[in-house]
């Protein structure tokens, strides 16, 4: 029982985007610690979306490789949601400040973090044992990931008047984003009709259970949402994934082929 | 085990962590089997961390000391089961430990992320690999590479790096 090639792409852009977008704060991050911090983790992201794409190229055959699949796609091609590719701009970052804000950098990978730690939980029992071999590792580095992002969420809503202001501004302002999740894409669906994936829809009440507590402990609300769902994982994306993969995507399309 | 296999474990013993020379990749529980196939003999790696920069030095420290011993070998990556810190001996341990490298603890009991949450886990008590006082914080869940945290000694002040368990 093989997983689609389209889901395995979805979870590789995942991984991938986000690792790419965490490793901005390499040499900016606010203090030393954190900046290695999220090095760490973006190596993580990206070493987990190797192993996936390395699955997806060699499902897919012919010419196929991980480069090509990370690298010469368009935005339009990625499966990613669009959670994860949003700059780390918080709404209270002013322009002459920063444009970069660490609560919105911390409470999205938390709230990404928790959903990915209940996914690989799920795949590393699925039949795809490609997959699941790949789930299995995730699943340690994910849970790493996700205790270090609850720890400083709960720092910063827990923290000063200035801290937990911008930590409740980055909630209000990711949320929404979360919706995403708990709506299958055409590859999701196909993916539980194989049997090789999990329906996200039977995560959500573990889900709510970490991100309610979490943000409980760290005296933040959790706020409602209504209106617009994004579908970043079906291919429709904001304008921010087209910056990014020019930045990820420029050197290898300007030289293509190139080795060092 | 047939003279080839022993062979091979055998040219490949010297070989060390790039990122931490004191343990044999062996020891570390990287280098996973050595076995006869009806192709020639197949040397299986896994890999630790998925984005660990070491594993491509790694598999090539592997191919250049086989082939340097005059070995035809295929060098092989396997995911499954998941590296983890329990493969590592009391040995290789010690060896972390005398490098100034605090060593993994067992690894917990998976538990599911709910309750993980729930109850996060006190941080563990790790032991100063200078002075041996338990009496240490945390100052970074990451440390210098994928597999280590950063912690301090409060009572030598000695800062030092936690080989996580994975």
């Amino acid at each position: 029982m093989s997983a689609p090639v389209e889901y395995i792409l979805h979870l590789a852009d995942n991984a991938v985007v986000l690792g790419q977008r965490n490793a901005e704060w390499c040499g900016h991050g606010p203090i030393l610690e954190e900046d290695i911090a999220m090095g760490n983790v973006s190596l993580d992201y990206i070493g987990q979306a190797r192993l996936l794409y390395q699955l997806a190229a060699a499902r897919l055959g012919g010419d196929a490789t991980e480069d090509k699949l990370a690298y010469f796609r368009d935005d339009t091609q990625f499966r990613n949601y669009t959670l994860l590719e949003l700059p780390h701009n918080g709404p209270l970052v002013g322009y002459a400040v920063s444009n970069r804000d660490y609560a919105t950098t911390i409470t999205r990978n938390f709230l990404y973090g928790a959903l990915m730690v209940l996914v690989w939980e799920a795949l590393e029992k699925s039949p795809d044992a490609d997959l699941a071999a790949i789930a299995a590792k995730s699943l340690k580095e994910a849970r790493y990931h996700l205790h270090h992002a609850a720890d400083w969420l709960v720092r910063f809503g827990d923290g000063t008047d200035e801290s937990h202001q911008r930590a409740q501004a980055a909630v209000d302002h990711l949320f929404a984003y979360t919706e995403e999740f708990w709506t299958p894409s055409a590859a999701e669906e196909a993916a539980v009709a194989s049997g090789a994936g999990v329906d996200v829809r039977s995560l959500r009440a573990a889900w709510d259970a970490i991100v309610n507590d979490t943000l409980t402990e760290a005296t933040l609300v959790r706020p409602e949402v209504r209106g617009y769902i994004t579908e970043g994982k079906q291919g429709r994306h904001s304008e921010h994934l087209s910056y990014l993969l020019g930045e990820m995507q420029g050197l290898a399309r300007a030289h293509p082929g190139a080795t060092w | 085990m047939s003279s080839v296999v022993a062979q091979v474990w055998a040219t490949l013993e010297p070989l060390t962590d790039p990122e931490i020379p004191v343990v044999t990749l062996r020891e570390l529980g990287i280098l996973r089997d050595v076995t006869e196939t009806a192709e020639g003999v197949e040397v299986v790696i896994t890999p630790t961390y998925t984005g660990c920069p070491a594993m491509g030095q790694i598999e090539d420290d592997v191919k250049a000391c086989l082939t340097q011993a005059g070995i035809a070998a295929r060098v092989v990556t396997r995911l499954a089961p998941a590296w983890t810190t329990d493969w590592m001996s009391d040995e290789a341990k010690e060896k972390l430990r005398a490098y100034g490298i605090a060593p993994p603890h067992t690894t917990r009991p998976a538990v599911s992320v709910v309750k993980f949450m729930r109850h996060r886990p006190a941080p563990e008590a790790v032991a100063c690999p200078r002075c041996g006082s338990t009496h240490t914080a945390v100052s970074s869940q990451f440390g210098s590479t994928a597999c280590k945290a950063l912690y301090k000694c409060l009572d030598c002040q000695e800062p030092f790096d936690y080989f996580k368990p994975y």
